[in-house]
C-alpha cells in the first residue's frame, strides 16, 4: 500500500509541474470567481489582453511575457499557496495581484522571504502603509476617496456628515479611514450606520441620518449594498445630498440604482469613465481612451476601474524591467521604486523609497451622474 | 509477526510524510504538503465524530477560526505567547462545543447538520462584523511563533515551507496516533457501539448523550489546532477559515477518503487539497471534476475510497 501511495502522489505531483521558459515569466493571483470575482475578472482579463499585446511587438527587451494567472477565489489561504507556488515553482520575477486587501496581506510575507516584487490591486492603505520595500500598489486608497469627498463637501458649506457604512471588507476598512480623517478635513460624523452587504433595504438607517441634523451623506461600501442606499435616499425625500465612493465607480450601478434615483450622487472616481469629457490636452487622456476601446473592442464588456488597476501594475512592471535592462527582480524592484511622470488610467504614478501608492488626490475625479452618465464636477 | 492495524497505519503515514519529499522538484511541493497534513489534521477529528461516533457536523470550521484568531489575537490584545495562544484556543474550543453540544447533539440527521451548520455561520459573522477586535473581513496579522527560528537554534535550519511540512507532519502523526488509540478504547467501542445502534448502545449501558459530546468536543479541538496552525504558518487570517464552505470541504474530505478510517480520511484530505493545484490549467472546470468523483465514489464504494479499495484487493488475497 505504501508503494501504491507514492506512485499516486508521484504521478499526480508531475502532473502539474510546468515546463520551465526562458521568457520573463510574470505571476499574478488574482479573485476570477467567487464574491470579488467583479473586481478579478476585469483584472485577468485585462493582464491577457495587454500581454498579448506586449508579446505581439516584440515583447520586453526582446523578451516575450510568460503571463501565469491563478485563481484565488479571493481565499487568503489559496491566495497564499499560490504565491508560495509562483516563488518555488514557476520561478517569476515580478507578481501583480491581490485583487482585495485580504489575499494580498497573507502573500507579502511569501515575496518579501524570496524577494519579489509585488504590486497589489487591493485598496486599503495598509499594503503600503509602513512601507515594505518588496510591495507596491496601483489603486487609490478608501482614504483618499475620503479626503477627496470630505473636500467636496467643505467646499460646498457642509460640515455635519452622516455615515452609512456596509459591513463587507471594503466598507468596514473605508468607514474606519473617513473617520479617521474627518477632524483634519473639517467635517463632523453627526451618524455612523452600518447595514449588511445583502441587505434589501436601508430605510431605517437613512432615517437615523435624516434625523441627526447631517448635511451630505456618505456611503462607504461596494456591490449592490450602494444601489439600494441610493433607492432609500430618493424614496424618503432626503434633502442632504448623498455622495458614493469610488468602490461603485461602473455603469452597473447606475443601472442598479436607476436612473432617477441616481441623479445628482457624487463619486470621486477615476478618470478612465469619463475619458471623453478630459479637456483635449490632458496627458491622461489618449491612455484611458486607448485602454477603454481595446479593452470595450477585446470583451463586449463595460470598461471598469478595476481593470485599469491591472493595466497600471503591468506597464509600471514592463517600464520597470525596460529600464533596469534585467530580469534580476532586486533590479527590477529598484525600478519600480524609481517609477515618475507614469501617466496610468488611475492618475500619474511617482512611487519613492517612502510612498509606494505613487498618486495624489489629483487623480481623482469628483463626478456627478447627470441624466445616468457620468459627468466631471468643475 | 502480524502488525496491528494501529502500528500499521501509523507506518505508513510516517513513511509518506519522510519519503514523498524526494519527488519534490521544489519547494512550493512543502507548502501543498504541509496543507494536505493540516487538512488531514481536521478531517482525523471529522473521523471520530462522523466514523466513530456517527454524527455530522457541517460547522467545525468555526472551531478552526476559533484556533486560528486565538492564535492572531491573544498576543496582540494581552502578550500571551503564540503558542500558549494556540493551546488557549484549542481549550477555548473544547468549551464552546462541550456548551453548544450539550443542546444540538440531541437533534438527529438532517437536524443536527443543520444546527451545526448554524454555529459555524455564527463564528464567521462574529470574525467578520467585530471588527474592533477581529479585523473585519479584510483579516488581521499573526504574531511570528518564533517555531522556525527555534529550530534554527538548534541547527535546523530550513525554509519555510520546508519548516512548516516537517512541524505539520509530526502534529499530525500525534493526531492519528491519538485517534487510533482512542478507536481500539472503551471509549472508542462506546462511540462505534452508539454509531451501530443508539438503542442497543444504551440497553448495554452506555450513556450515549455523554459519548457523543465527548466525540464532538474532541473532534473540535482537532479542527481548533487545524486552524491554529494555518494561521501560525501563514502569519495572516481572515474569517474566511471559519466560511461553512471550509467545513463542508472537511466533510467531503472524509467521507470520499473513508469516514471510519482514519488513513483513509487522511488520504481524502491529500486528494482534495492536490486537485485544484493540478487542475489550475481547467479552473473552470475543477468543480464540475470534484462533484463527479463524488458522485462516482458515493455511488460505487459506498465506505470511501481507501477502505474500499483495501476490500478489493484482499478480497482477491483471501
Amino acid at each position: 500500500m505504501t508503494f501504491r501511495n507514492l506512485t499516486t502522489t508521484a504521478a499526480a505531483i508531475s502532473a502539474f509541474a510546468v515546463p520551465a521558459m526562458a521568457d520573463i515569466n510574470i505571476g499574478a493571483s488574482l479573485a476570477e470567481t467567487g464574491p470579488a470575482a467583479f473586481l478579478g475578472d476585469p483584472e485577468a482579463k485585462t493582464l491577457r489582453m495587454e500581454v498579448d499585446k506586449i508579446n505581439a511587438a516584440g515583447g520586453i527587451n526582446g523578451e516575450q511575457i510568460n503571463l501565469i494567472i491563478y485563481d484565488d477565489g479571493g481565499d487568503a489561504n489559496k491566495a497564499r499557496t499560490f504565491a508560495t507556488r509562483l516563488v518555488e515553482d514557476d520561478e517569476v520575477v515580478a507578481v501583480i495581484g491581490g485583487t482585495t486587501t485580504g489575499p494580498t496581506m497573507a502573500m507579502i510575507p511569501v515575496f518579501e522571504d524570496a524577494e519579489i516584487p509585488f504590486i497589489s490591486l487591493a485598496g486599503a492603505v495598509e499594503i503600503v502603509e509602513p512601507v515594505n520595500p518588496w510591495v507596491f500598489k496601483t489603486p487609490h486608497t478608501d482614504r483618499m476617496a475620503c479626503e477627496k469627498i470630505f473636500a467636496d463637501m467643505v467646499s460646498q458649506g457642509f460640515t455635519k456628515v452622516g455615515m452609512i457604512s456596509g459591513s463587507d471588507g471594503f466598507g468596514k476598512s473605508m468607514q474606519a479611514q473617513c473617520k479617521g480623517v474627518a477632524e483634519a478635513s473639517g467635517v463632523e460624523i453627526v451618524a455612523d450606520e452600518v447595514y449588511g452587504p445583502q441587505d434589501a433595504d436601508m430605510t431605517p438607517q437613512l432615517t437615523n441620518i435624516k434625523g441627526s441634523g447631517a448635511q451630505a451623506i456618505l456611503n462607504s461600501g461596494m456591490g449592490q449594498g450602494p444601489a439600494v442606499v441610493t433607492r432609500n435616499h430618493t424614496q424618503l425625500a432626503i434633502d442632504a445630498p448623498l455622495y458614493q465612493s469610488h468602490g461603485v465607480a461602473s455603469k452597473q450601478f447606475i443601472e442598479l440604482a436607476g436612473t432617477e434615483a441616481a441623479e445628482g450622487v457624487r463619486l470621486p472616481a477615476a478618470a478612465l469613465l469619463v475619458a471623453d469629457q478630459l479637456p483635449d490636452g490632458d496627458a491622461q487622456k489618449p491612455v484611458v481612451q486607448g485602454y477603454r476601446d481595446a479593452y470595450e473592442a477585446e470583451t463586449g464588456e463595460d470598461v471598469s476601474t478595476f481593470g485599469g488597476h491591472a493595466y497600471d501594475a503591468l506597464y509600471i512592471l514592463k517600464a520597470a524591467i525596460e529600464k533596469a535592462g534585467s530580469t534580476e527582480p532586486a533590479a527590477i524592484r529598484d525600478a519600480i521604486e524609481q517609477t515618475a511622470g507614469f501617466m496610468g488610467t488611475a492618475g500619474e504614478v511617482n512611487y519613492s523609497p517612502e510612498d509606494h501608492l505613487g498618486l495624489t488626490l489629483d487623480a481623482f475625479e469628483m463626478l456627478e451622474i447627470k441624466n445616468g452618465e457620468w459627468t466631471i464636477v468643475e | 509477526m502480524r502488525l496491528s492495524n494501529k502500528s500499521a497505519t501509523l507506518l505508513v503515514l510516517a513513511a509518506l510524510i519522510a519519503l514523498t519529499p524526494i519527488f519534490f522538484p521544489s519547494s512550493f511541493y512543502y507548502r501543498v504538503g504541509s496543507l494536505i497534513f493540516i487538512n488531514g489534521l481536521a478531517v482525523t477529528g471529522m473521523v471520530i465524530l462522523i466514523g466513530y461516533a456517527g454524527q455530522i457536523s457541517l460547522g467545525h470550521a468555526g472551531f478552526a477560526g476559533i484556533g486560528a484568531y486565538s492564535c492572531a489575537l491573544m498576543p496582540v490584545h494581552w502578550g500571551i505567547p503564540v503558542l500558549l495562544a494556540a493551546v488557549l484556543g484549542a481549550i477555548i474550543s473544547a468549551l464552546l462545543a462541550f456548551l453548544v453540544g450539550r443542546p444540538i447533539l440531541r437533534l438527529k440527521g438532517y437536524y443536527l447538520g443543520v444546527a451545526t451548520l448554524g454555529f459555524g455561520i455564527l463564528v464567521y459573522m462574529a470574525l467578520t462584523n467585530e471588527a474592533w477586535l477581529t479585523g473585519g473581513p479584510d483579516g488581521t496579522q499573526v504574531p511570528d511563533s518564533g517555531l522556525r527560528d527555534a529550530a534554527k537554534a538548534i541547527g535546523i535550519n530550513l525554509k519555510n515551507s520546508e519548516f512548516w511540512y516537517w512541524f505539520c507532519g509530526v502534529v499530525l502523526m500525534i493526531g492519528a496516533w491519538l485517534a487510533l488509540n482512542l478507536y481500539v478504547s472503551p471509549t472508542g467501542r462506546a462511540l462505534r457501539a452508539l454509531h451501530g445502534s443508539e438503542i442497543a448502545a444504551r440497553t448495554v449501558g452506555v450513556d450515549v448523550a455523554r459519548y457523543k459530546l465527548q466525540a464532538f468536543v474532541i473532534s473540535a479541538v482537532y479542527a481548533s489546532a487545524a486552524g491554529s496552525l494555518v494561521a501560525l504558518q501563514n502569519q495572516f487570517v481572515t474569517p474566511d477559515i471559519a466560511g461553512y464552505m471550509h467545513s463542508i470541504e472537511w466533510v467531503t474530505m472524509t467521507v470520499l477518503g473513508g469516514a471510519g478510517s482514519v488513513l483513509g480520511a487522511i488520504f481524502g484530505a491529500g486528494i482534495l487539497t492536490l486537485l485544484p493545484q493540478v487542475l489550475t490549467m481547467f479552473a473552470e472546470y475543477e468543480q464540475l471534476l470534484l462533484g463527479l468523483i463524488m458522485m462516482l465514489v458515493m455511488i460505487f464504494m459506498r465506505d470511501g475510497l481507501l477502505p474500499s479499495v483495501l476490500r478489493l484487493i484482499r478480497g482477491k488475497d483471501e
